[in-house]
């Protein structure tokens, strides 16, 4: 198996994905629901990364305070809301992980 | 005040405590590229430039290794990263001045955390036009691709010495986490953020990340239908005072 094609190919389909919409709406105006619409992307797509990485275990919902992951995300948000500090969030969010890990095993 | 010069050093410095989360996402991608998928170390090292984008070079390692494909990992990599099409239409409108060598820089650069300090920028209703952000973007941009750059290569260089328990991929949630949640400032953006969420969630074993594609249009969707909601009481609202006027 070629390995360069293949990072290649998947260079290509990035590049061209990042690249497409900004070439095609430099020519025609922007309707203002689609502008609209554009607001909510960072909220959505963010949350639809993050909300899995919470609460699923192993491919199952996990809601229960056993669930390190959750639990340290939910401290993250706390801070990020609070502070608004993306190093205090990553730190606490780390250490709140690593304690409650040690605790539940 | 707001030169180019002042701008990129911003981006950069916006940038700085994302790559906190970065740099041991960057660190796991090069161990397992090397450990478990054994790739060899200069196809690893030179995917985080000609890919630059994390989550796809996360998959892309694993379907290599198990050895899936071409078609198949192009096809992957593509569907994941589908959200960057929204992220490139979103900065559109701002970056339309731009000469095509500035749009092709900045469109290779649009990563998940490049694009959410940029966005905020500008968001921002201050009083410096759009004239210089690009400069902010960029410096974004550059901050997080060396950063990837170096952050892959101590991986793939210190191989098996990250053990698993330390958990490093959390960073990824965490960085997220502290991107989204001081948007969340009014009520369509909360529903949005949420009804994502849980899209996300139930359609989170769809093939090829698909749940991930169908939990942002619901998101976006649900967030114009509360803000339409509010607008048309802000609406009704006004319609009524020419009445309490008169009266």
């Amino acid at each position: 198996m070629n390995y360069w094609l293949i990072i290649l190919g998947m260079g290509l389909v990035t590049f061209g994905t990042r690249l497409l919409p900004i070439v095609l709406l430099e020519r025609i105006e922007i309707p203002f629901v689609i502008q609209r619409a554009l607001r909510f992307v960072p909220p959505a797509v963010l949350s639809a990364i993050i909300l899995p990485e919470l609460v699923l275990r192993d491919g199952a919902l996990d809601l229960s305070l056993g669930n390190a992951r959750l639990i340290a995300g939910v401290m993250a948000a706390l801070v990020a809301w609070r502070t608004k500090n993306v190093v205090l969030t990553i730190a606490i969010g780390m250490i709140a992980l690593w304690v409650l890990s040690a605790i539940v095993r | 005040m707001h030169s180019p010069h002042s701008e990129f050093f911003a981006g950069v410095k916006a940038e700085l405590p994302i790559l906190l989360g970065v740099i041991p996402f960057g660190l796991i991608y090069g161990v397992l590229a090397i450990n478990e998928a054994h790739l060899p170390p200069e196809v690893a090292i030179a995917m985080s430039s000609i890919v630059f984008a994390g989550s796809s070079q996360f998959i892309g390692q694993q379907l290599i290794g198990v050895g899936t494909p071409a078609i198949v990992i192009v096809l992957t990599t593509w569907i994941v990263n589908l959200r960057h099409a929204l992220y490139s239409a979103s900065v559109a409108p701002y970056i339309k001045h731009l000469r095509p060598l500035w749009k092709w820089l900045l469109a290779y650069l649009l990563t998940d955390e490049a694009y959410a300090v940029s966005i905020t920028h500008y968001d921002e209703r201050d009083e410096a036009p759009v004239a210089n952000k690009h400069w902010y973007f960029l410096g974004a941009g550059l901050a997080l691709w060396s950063t990837w750059q170096l952050s892959t290569i101590v991986g793939v260089l210190a191989g098996a010495q990250v053990p698993e328990s330390w958990a490093l991929d959390f960073t990824l949630a965490l960085t997220f986490i502290a991107l989204v949640v001081p948007r969340l400032k009014d009520r369509p953006s909360i529903a949005s953020a949420a009804s994502a969420g849980i899209v996300a969630v139930i359609a989170f074993n769809w093939p090829y990340k698909l749940g991930l594609m169908l939990a942002a249009l619901v998101g976006i969707v649900v967030g114009m239908a509360i803000e339409n909601r509010s607008l048309r009481s802000t609406a009704s609202l006004v319609d009524q005072l020419p009445i309490d006027s008169s009266s």
